[in-house]
């Protein structure tokens, strides 16, 4: 369980850091928590000849707020943003869902860009920003666009990133102030990657209603936001909603996840 | 206040809590180099040909060059008729018989070279049909693991006769399949070793992370054709066992000899993933049982056959047999019936050879027998304490020979179990039950009775014929010039915290203050021989011959302070540390001064041998001490998810006499964490192929300190008679019960929804389908 011989070079600017990837062939790798690349690296999943720590990058470490949304550095940790400015009500949600990522010690490295650049169908990250609405900010060599969290993830451990391109920014929508989110993830044991997840938001001042499934086999499913909640959470609009994934059928998997979603259902609404 | 019964702080944790234990991977010799493992991608295959590339060739060894060197394949037969003998080679030879077997090691200046070299060994295989499953490679047609045997059955045992025709009337009749799963052990820390020849002791010294060094130096001998004194073994620091490093390891042998080959010491760290791969080695049972009861739930008789997967090979000193023949002894558990037949298979399948787990066979046993128990109950229409109670041995007929002719030893069983209900508070979930819960969950109350057999010596396992049979254990015991006592042990402790117990076991009779007691364990050049920890034995077995060692020091300190008082022998008495007789004193080391610096002043007669003793000793029945307990939880079933989550677990134990209670109860929490893993999480499968499925800690789930709740325990403290001080063994009996205990709490919870949970892990898949079944045939 030891990696292959491999540099390491963690450059101050992201100009230099798309510059890296982009002649490396696929064969360099950016890095920032190294919480779920560094397992990868160790059981020799992934065989880099160059890691490009991002984690020294400017852009990719601050948050700042604008009018209409939070924007964070996509090299911000779990931690940070578990210990974000709760009063506000998009940093609170933020929060919230930060502390529940694995526990204290993988939070202080992991970060919201690595979780999303993995893109496991588990992770936290995946269905919340795209229950959210965010956006998410790509730079490569060739320039930069923006995407949505939704679109973002093609399949498990699949996304549209180029091999040049890194997330620089996520961007999430603010919360209005009478806005709901419900978000439950089922776990066998805290800190363990969820088997089903599900997030709601109800924001009705903005209008925007979304209803995510996690845990999938592939990317997070946003369930048809023109029926109304009470009927996503039933069993057969699950079932259905899985069934093009691999989950199709798998008694056990629909009933955890119409769990998951009937409980974010009820928190967003209760 | 520090002797025997004391709840003194452990000696040892000022060290291992700072991170100042020395383990095997703090240790690095000059000129080290590494090794790493190539381990089969296949189950069952021969191997038809190695591909090595040329520049790494010098770096790489296969068993094509260890045999031309003599060294030879760990063997473990048992004595016991019938037994079919496997022959392990420390490297695959013709053969792989299971995923994760060693076929070749690499060698190299750091690990990470060492594993890019065996990414380069390609072995080309002849893929053959793996045996998976146990029941199905027990089936006659199977094909054979070992292929000059006739089937795959390493031994069968019969304990008993049938009996169907008393019992033709038995109102309750009661069968289940029960399946346990294989586990992985995970100690915190895994195996280790450095292996390195001592020139100047013209020895191979062989530092490794074990619980027995004399007996992996027994079997170095045998593997390496050395003589015993050319081989010195070193358990330093180790970080938990559990029964892991209980055995001679193939990676032991390899390295040994490797080390001898290259003339350079050498290193391997076992990492997690070996881990969970290679040694996916624990606890895989099935029983088929039919237990007869008549309408109040008395017990008439159990009928049973009992399957263990025992993996591919016998392990050393082991065996592949101990673990089901004692299923066949210990499956009555502490009650008493009249009738038993019990047949059991230790099956040879496709997978790493099983190792005697932490409460070995006592686990599955009482997870078997206590469901049958509760559904005893249930046909019967009682509680489930009430059947237990019916049926538990009671103190009167103490020390009872059970059905198996298990001599239990002492003890008030069936007031645990009266303790337990009364502590857990069964009245009050009862009425919980019936007004339910605000959250809707489902809650659930279960209980386990068992007892433990430990420390059993000559008596018990002579009649096993395996390569190892406990008798006197010795201990040394010295006082030095300063008034100082080295305690020398061949045991080895790895969590037990045996530092402190001897150091209080030595004080109890010296007086010598506990600061001033120093362990010498774990280290062949050093120590006594013995077979190690394992099996609940050091505190009874080492501990006894601590008290009987420092007994006769006190006598011999007793002769000399007669002489130096002026007194009559008989007059003299020891304690506090100082020699009394009438006004006149002197104190151990005033008498150890005189021993080494002043021997002018001894008596003409003084017992030359002095300060120094080598004591042995065994209890006076070495069948084996037997604790008991009783542990009943209280759990919340959340029937939509399958979550469940332990509201009160409570542990109401006799071990006999504590030595330190709070030693005692930490081997306690320890133990019941490990079961609650047994009971909720741990689980190695395999695929079709024979591929392990678990092979990182993400699929592997261990429970953490959330998962583990408050633990309440109350003490019962019957002396065993045939122990010094009346100790018994008790380091596995906190894992033996939860996984019973929870599986009855979690039927406890369902039972209003019609739903029967039998297999471990109790997962929420399981508890799902459980009630899905419920619901598809609802009971009679
Ligand atoms: C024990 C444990 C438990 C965990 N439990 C959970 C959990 O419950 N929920 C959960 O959601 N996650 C969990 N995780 C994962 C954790 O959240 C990781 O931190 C996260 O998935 C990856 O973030 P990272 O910064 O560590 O990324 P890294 O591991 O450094 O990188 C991961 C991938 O992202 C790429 N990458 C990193 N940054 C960027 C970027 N800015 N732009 C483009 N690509 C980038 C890397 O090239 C790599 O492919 C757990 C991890 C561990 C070790």
């Amino acid at each position: 369980m030891k990696p292959v011989d491999f540099d390491y070079v963690k450059p101050t600017t992201l100009a230099a850091a798309v510059d890296l990837l982009a002649q490396g062939n696929g064969s360099v790798k950016a890095v920032a928590g190294a919480q779920s690349l560094g397992p990868m690296l160790n059981l020799r999943l992934v065989q880099p000849e160059l890691l490009v720590d991002v984690t020294a990058i400017p852009e990719l470490l601050g948050t700042r707020e604008e009018a209409e949304r939070i924007v964070i550095g996509a090299g911000v940790t779990h931690a940070r943003l578990e210990d974000g400015d709760t009063s506000e009500r998009t940093q609170a949600v933020l929060a919230q869902i930060a502390s529940g990522i694995a526990y204290r010690a993988v939070r202080n490295r992991g970060t919201i860009g690595g979780s999303l650049a993995h893109a496991d169908p588990a992770a936290d990250w995946l269905v919340c920003t795209t229950a959210l609405g965010a956006e998410l900010l790509l730079v490569g060599t060739a320039g930069q666009r923006t995407v949505s969290a939704a679109e973002f993830v093609v399949g498990g451990f699949e996304t549209m990133l180029a091999p040049d391109e890194l997330i620089v920014e996520v961007r999430v929508p603010r919360l209005s102030a009478g806005s709901r989110w419900g978000y439950y993830k089922l776990c066998r044991k805290r800190g363990e990657f969820a088997d089903a997840s599900a997030a709601v938001l109800v924001d009705d001042a903005r209008g925007f209603y979304r209803c995510v499934i996690g845990a999938t086999s592939g990317r997070p499913i946003v369930l048809d936001d023109s029926r109304p909640l009470s009927e996503l959470a039933g069993a057969a609009a699950v079932a259905e909603a899985l069934s093009p994934t691999a989950l199709a059928g798998d008694a056990f998997a629909i009933q955890v996840h119409a769990a998951a979603v009937r409980r974010a259902v009820r928190a967003a609404t209760a | 206040m520090f002797g025997v019964g004391a709840r003194v702080r452990r000696k040892e944790d000022d060290r291992l809590l700072r991170g100042r234990g020395r383990f095997v991977a703090d240790i690095a010799l000059v000129g080290m180099r590494e090794l790493a493992f190539v381990r089969s991608p296949v189950a069952h295959a021969r191997i038809l040909s190695f591909d090595i590339p040329e520049q790494v060739r010098r770096q790489v060894f296969t068993w094509q060059d260890l045999e031309p060197a003599g060294v030879r394949p760990i063997r473990a037969a048992s004595g016991l008729p019938g037994f079919k003998v496997s022959e392990q080679p420390p490297l695959a030879a013709d053969k792989v018989r299971f995923a994760g077997e060693p076929i070749a090691v690499t060698v190299a200046a750091t690990r990470a070279e060492a594993e890019d070299i065996a990414s380069q060994v390609i072995a080309e295989f002849d893929e053959l049909p793996p045996n998976v499953d146990m029941l199905a490679a027990a089936a006659p047609g199977a094909p054979c693991v070992h292929e000059h045997w006739s089937d795959n059955i390493f031994l069968e045992t019969r304990v008993g006769q049938s009996f169907e025709k008393d019992v033709a009337a038995a109102p309750v009749r009661i069968s289940r399949s029960i399946r346990t799963q294989r586990q992985c052990i995970v100690p915190l820390e895994g195996k280790g070793l450095v292996a390195h020849w001592d020139r100047q002791a013209e020895q191979l010294v062989l530092y490794t992370a074990t619980q027995m060094p004399h007996i992996v130096r027994s079997g170095l001998s045998e593997c390496l054709g050395l003589p015993l004194e050319a081989i010195r073994v070193i358990a330093p620091d180790v970080g938990g066992g559990f029964g892991w490093k209980g055995l001679l390891q193939p990676e032991e042998v390899v390295a040994a000899w490797l080390c001898l080959h290259l003339g350079c010491p050498l290193r391997w760290m076992e990492d997690r993933r070996e881990h969970l791969v290679a040694a996916a080695n624990a606890r895989e049972h099935h029983y088929e049982i039919t237990a007869y009861a008549d309408a109040d739930g008395r017990l008439l008789g159990v009928d049973a056959d009992a399957w263990v997967d025992a993996g591919a090979y016998s392990i050393y000193p082991f065996s592949a047999c101990l673990e089901a023949a004692q299923v066949g002894s210990i499956l009555p558990g502490p009650y008493d019936f009249p009738h038993y037949r019990c047949r059991t298979f230790s099956v040879c399948t496709n997978k790493p050879p099983i190792v005697p787990f932490r409460g070995v066979a006592r686990a599955n046993v009482c997870f078997a027998m206590e469901q049958i128990i509760d559904a005893i109950a249930a046909a019967v229409g009682r509680e489930a304490w009430e059947v237990r109670l019916l049926n538990l041995v009671p103190p009167e007929k103490m020390p009872f020979d059970n059905i198996t002719g298990k001599h239990f030893d002492s003890g008030d069983y069936p007031e645990s179990l009266r303790r337990a209900v009364a502590g857990i508070d069964l009245a009050s979930v009862r009425r919980r039950q019936l007004q339910g819960e605000p959250d809707g969950r489902l809650v659930g109350v279960g209980f386990a009775t068992y007892c433990e057999q430990g420390a059993h010596g000559t008596a018990v396992y002579h009649g096993w014929g395996i390569p190892m049979v406990p008798g006197y254990e010795q201990v040394q015991a010295r006082i030095t010039a300063d008034g100082g006592l080295e305690l020398r042990a061949g045991i080895q402790s790895h969590g037990q915290g045996m530092e402190t117990s001897f150091a209080q076991v030595a004080h109890e009779v010296l007086g010598i203050p506990l600061e001033r007691i120093r362990l010498v364990h774990g280290d062949t050049g050093l120590t006594p021989y013995s077979t190690g920890t394992w099996g609940s034995r050091s505190m009874v077995m080492a501990g006894g011959a601590v008290a009987t060692a420092c007994r006769r020091l006190a006598d011999r300190l007793r002769r000399i302070a007669a002489h130096l008082l002026q007194a009559r022998l008989e007059d003299v008495t020891l304690s506090g540390g100082m020699l009394q007789s009438g006004q006149a004193d002197i104190t151990i080391a005033e008498i150890a001064r005189t021993w080494y610096l002043a021997p002018q002043l001894l008596p003409a007669d003084v017992d030359p041998g002095g300060l120094e003793i080598t004591a042995g000793y065994k209890p006076k029945s070495d069948h084996g001490t037997f604790s008991y307990a009783t542990h009943a939880a209280v759990v919340a079933v959340d029937a939509e998810v399958g979550l469940v989550e332990i509201l009160d677990y409570l542990v109401v134990e006799d071990a006999g006499t504590m030595v330190n209670p709070a030693i005692v109860e930490g081997q306690i929490f320890g133990g019941v964490a490990q079961g609650i893993g047994t009971a909720l999480y741990e689980c190695s499968p395999y695929d079709d192929a024979g591929q392990p499925m678990a092979s990182t800690l993400m699929d592997y789930l261990l429970p953490g300190f959330t998962e583990v709740p408050a633990i309440r325990i109350e003490h019962m403290e019957t002396p065993s008679p045939y122990t010094e001080f009346g100790v018994k063994g008790l380091g596995e009996g906190g894992v033996i019960a939860p996984s019973a205990v929870l599986c009855n709490a979690i039927n406890d919870a369902l039972k209003a929804r019609g739903a029967v949970v039998t297999d471990q892990p109790v997962t929420p898949a399981r508890i799902l389908a459980a009630l899905r079944n419920a619901r598809a045939e609802p009971p009679p």
